[in-house]
């Protein structure tokens, strides 16, 4: 029996999952929480990216066992009671997404971004995001979604600010 | 009104069993002569229109025709609440084109309510209630257009009428604002909601009799929407295909062969079954013939299916696994062989004439110079980011799927043939679909998981992983063009020769691999010589992002600007004196816009706007240079003006590319430049370095580790300029991605005075 703190929630997961079972397959076949993303498997693309610990991690690449006792952030747990962040607000009101596949693993990578670069220029926000595809080729729009939500934060006080933007 | 109305043709390009999107539009046609019927009983109440598809035949115009059967009352098309809400059934499949958004904007405008107010909700799938639901070819939006018009003019005509009696005023008295009837005299204002009773009562108005908005008097289309399933996507709720779940699911993978085309004949399947997590593992013969493209045949892979309680047991216990293939019918293709033949081929006439127009041998011998280029393109992968899978649920005499495909219309009789059950014992709810570019338009994904689910009795999804979906694709056909043309001493080109090297099958081109001979500069010329030769292939091949467009136009516009170049003429004159001599086709106007025929003046404009907006003719630093190419796909005219630098490695930084498109008027303008701009970086991610090859019938990338798909840092800004025309408005799915290789390529060239001909650029040496 595992112990993962997701979201600021614990939960168990039973004996029947495998411990060297990747996170990305724990959270989306065994808790459900399908908003992480499989495309690659090898740690190409990031549409699985998670936080740890605040620290943006595709989730294909971390064997469950070594997440216990870490504190783990996914798409869903950005929101808190029904208020977007900043990040999604951005994303949503630049209309980012082709296909969206790609963009829950964008999402959580720019909002680690804005974590330690609040007001990221655009080499800061092409390095950053770089770890991420998009296959429908939005980057124009990611950029600017970034920089949408870096102005949104300065406007509010910053991302521990509520959210209230 | 005249050009709402004309029929249209599909890209020559787009495969033959794509062309039954064709059908769509004409029964579309057929159906708005008909008009729209209320219906009842549908949750929520108020005011409901389906489409009817009732009588038809009875005009003559509907032979063939689904049959009305009892489904009348199910397929609403808009419903007005008593709430004041109005939700829009979106029929088409989403798989990134923005439809689910722009086709109910289209009812909306009509309707004229607030966007606000709109609620869109997925379209059951049921050909017999829908007609055609497919996301192909660039067709939603010119296939629907003006049905949805009309859907939306019909409620709001009946809502006006039913304002009228309840007002005691003539109908002429009154307009409508945002979800209200208006009766300016008195200032009167009635919300729909609160006359959806008294309209339902009312007679559905005929089609002919409805009055459309002119263009000028749009308030919702041509504005930027942003997509209705945005907050869904950012907030990671579940959405797509591989987000589905169902009690007691278990998770399958089908291993397929290493090799294309080689069937499993035994496997260790007891020592797989004793793993950790399996459920189940068997051996699956396949069905039809899945190396062959086709939308609607019952059609999958052998292989071995693995059948475990999560995704990762599945996949893990492949490593297991140890498959006996039969190789004896499999491919055995070399691309590096393939090229080399081709290579050779070249400085031949190819084996067959494709077109033959006026006399190139006396236009060669007058010619001031004849330049010559031999061109490559390569296979590649559509490469969706969600990997291929479908979930089912067997349940003995009846089967439930649920699929992100393109073609869930098509899904369906396929499902059904393949299982042997009735049309309507199979059920398809749509999912959004992670990706589409032309992948999802073969059902073999929904039959394989068909297959595996009646084994199981459980529900069961099937997933692909990336190596799976990369190993079996329906790939870009690679293929190669031996061009020669003369220039005259005017410095006009005067005859063009093109030995196109393809791939085939049974004397035929393998799916979109075929040139029609009648292309642009073709079709303003006097002197053509066509030929093809065909490469025999065991390769499977499909319709991929503007199919035969996206590597057509590499060749040909990076070739037209070797022939400027040779005749000392700047590439927009040009370009624009080659679109004067245009012959348009039989039948012009906006209906004739198929095959090798685009509107000259469409065309040029579309190319002088580019050049305009580009700073063409400015002068450029050492190291950096502008290109130009133009392309007319899927009725859409775009020009594009690429700026780049390239540094003495050959690395290459692609600054700006400039596009103007002529699609008619913009239906969701974030939409459509959203389109345009992915196209651009989607082209350059292809023209740089990705590319499928294969020896011994064995495709050697199977992941993006060595599939590189462009990144943030690589892409460019990307400056989108629409002409809005008064023609119908057609799709942008597609026809801005194949001029923006091309006019990389020359830009390379003005910059460097490097001619590139091969794609992708890393095999000339190129980096980004």
């Amino acid at each position: 029996m595992l112990e993962l703190n997701i979201n600021g929630q614990t939960v168990e997961i039973g004996d029947d999952v495998d411990p060297s079972t990747p996170l990305l397959w724990v959270l989306r076949d065994t808790l459900g929480l399908v908003g992480t993303k499989y495309g690659c498997g090898i740690g190409q693309c990031s549409a699985c990216m998670v936080h740890v610990n605040g620290v943006p991690l595709q989730s294909c690449q971390l064997p469950v066992e070594n997440a216990v006792g870490q504190q783990l952030t996914t798409i869903e747990g950005l929101a808190e009671d029904g208020q977007l962040t900043a990040v999604q607000q951005a994303w949503i009101e630049e209309d980012v997404a082709q296909c969206g596949y790609c963009q829950a693993g964008q999402i959580m990578r720019a909002t680690a971004l804005l974590e330690s670069k609040p007001s990221p220029n655009d080499a800061e926000i092409d390095a950053a995001m770089s770890a991420n595809i998009c296959r429908c080729g939005t980057y124009n729009r990611i950029r600017r979604a970034v920089h949408n939500a870096s102005q949104r934060l300065a406007a509010s006080g910053g991302l521990n600010s509520g959210g209230d933007v | 009104m005249s050009r709402d109305t004309a029929d249209f043709e599909l890209d020559p390009y787009v495969p033959e069993c794509i062309q039954q999107l064709r059908a769509e539009h004409r029964q579309a046609m057929a159906l708005s002569r008909r008009g729209f019927i209320k219906i009842s009983g549908v949750t929520g109440g108020g005011l409901v229109l389906g489409l009817s598809l009732a009588g038809c035949g009875s005009d003559g115009q509907g032979a063939g025709e689904p049959s009305l059967g009892n489904a009348l009352e199910e397929n609403p098309f808009v419903q007005v609440r008593p709430d004041n809400t109005v939700v829009i059934y979106s029929k088409n499949p989403d798989v990134g084109q923005g439809v689910k958004t722009a086709m109910p904007m289209i009812v909306a405008e009509e309707l004229d309510v607030d966007w606000s107010q709109v609620v869109v909700e997925q379209a059951d799938i049921d050909e017999s209630r829908y007609g055609l639901q497919i996301a192909g070819g660039s067709t939603s939006i010119p296939s629907n257009w003006m049905t949805l018009r009309q859907a939306g003019a019909s409620a709001r005509s009946m809502l006006i009428s039913a304002a009228a009696l309840e007002l005691a005023v003539e109908v002429g008295e009154l307009s409508t604002d945002a979800g209200y009837v208006v009766h300016e005299v008195t200032s009167r204002r009635i919300a729909y909601g609160e006359l959806v009773e008294q309209a339902s009562g009312l007679p559905v108005p005929d089609a002919g009799s409805l009055v459309l908005k002119d263009r000028s008097e749009w308030k919702l289309l041509g504005r930027r929407i942003t997509g209705v399933d945005n907050e869904k996507i950012v907030t990671g709720q579940p959405l797509y295909g591989i987000d589905q779940r169902l009690p007691d699911m278990v998770y399958a993978t089908l291993v397929k062969a290493p090799t294309i085309g080689a069937r499993p004949v035994s496997a260790n399947l007891d020592h797989v079954k004793s793993l950790p997590g399996i459920v189940d593992a068997f051996i699956v013969e396949g069905a039809g013939n899945p190396i062959e493209f086709g939308l609607d045949t019952a059609a999958l892979l052998p292989g071995v299916a693995i059948v475990a309680n999560s995704t990762w047991s599945a996949f893990k216990a492949k490593d297991e696994l140890d498959v006996v293939w039969d190789e004896s019918n499999a491919a055995s293709d070399s691309w590096s062989e393939a090229v080399a033949e081709a290579t050779r081929l070249g400085a031949e006439e190819g084996a067959e004439s494709l077109n033959e127009t006026g006399d190139i041998d006396a236009a060669f011998a007058n010619a001031r110079t004849s330049p010559e280029g031999f061109y490559t393109y390569q296979f590649a992968s559509h490469a969706d980011l969600e990997p291929q899978n479908c979930t089912a649920w067997f349940k003995g005499d009846s089967i439930e799927i649920w699929a992100p495909t393109q073609t869930p219309t098509m899904a369906v009789p396929a499902v059904a043939g393949l299982l042997g059950l009735a049309v309507d014992q199979v059920t398809l709810h749509q999912l959004r679909g992670g990706g589409g570019f032309g992948r999802r338009l073969a059902n073999d994904s929904v039959c394989e998981v068909a297959w595996i689910a009646r084994e199981l009795g459980v529900p069961v999804k099937a997933q692909w992983s990336r190596e799976d979906d990369m190993g079996f694709d329906y790939y870009r056909p690679g293929g190669f063009h031996s061009f020669k043309a003369a220039i005259s001493d005017e410095g006009k080109l005067t005859a063009w020769q093109d030995h196109f090297i393809s791939f085939g099958r049974n004397g035929s081109p393998i799916s979109a691999a075929n040139l029609t001979g009648r292309e642009f500069p073709v079709n303003a010329l006097g002197n053509a010589r066509i030929t093809q030769t065909l490469l025999p292939t065991g390769m499977p091949s499909g319709p991929w992002r503007a199919p035969g467009s996206n590597a057509l136009a590499f060749a040909i516009q990076c070739f037209l600007n070797e022939c400027s170049v040779a005749a000392g003429r700047d590439h927009l004159d040009f370009l624009l004196e080659l679109f004067e001599d245009v012959s348009i086709p039989q039948g012009g106007g906006f209906g004739g816009f198929g095959g090798a025929g685009l509107n000259p003046e469409r065309a040029a404009a579309v190319t002088r706007l580019a050049a305009e907006e580009a700073g063409w003719g400015r002068q450029m630093p050492t190291g950096r240079g502008l290109g130009m190419a133009f392309y007319f796909s899927h009725q859409g005219h775009f020009a594009e003006v690429a700026e780049v630098s390239v540094d003495d490695d050959r690395r290459l930084t692609v600054h700006q590319v400039t596009v103007a498109g002529d699609i008619g008027p913009i239906v969701n303008m974030s939409g459509a430049e959203n389109q345009v701009q992915g196209s651009v970086v989607d082209a350059l991610s292809t023209l740089m370095g990705l590319e499928i090859t294969f020896e011994g019938g064995r495709v050697e990338q199977r992941n993006f580790d060595r599939y590189p798909i462009l990144r943030m840092s690589q892409a460019p800004a990307v400056d989108v300029h629409f002409i809005q025309s008064d023609n119908s408005p057609t799709g942008v799915g597609e026809p801005a991605f194949p001029p923006a290789a091309p006019a990389i390529c020359n830009a390379i060239y003005a910059a460097t005075g490097h001619r590139v001909r091969t794609m992708p650029l890393t095999r000339e040496g190129y980096s980004i």
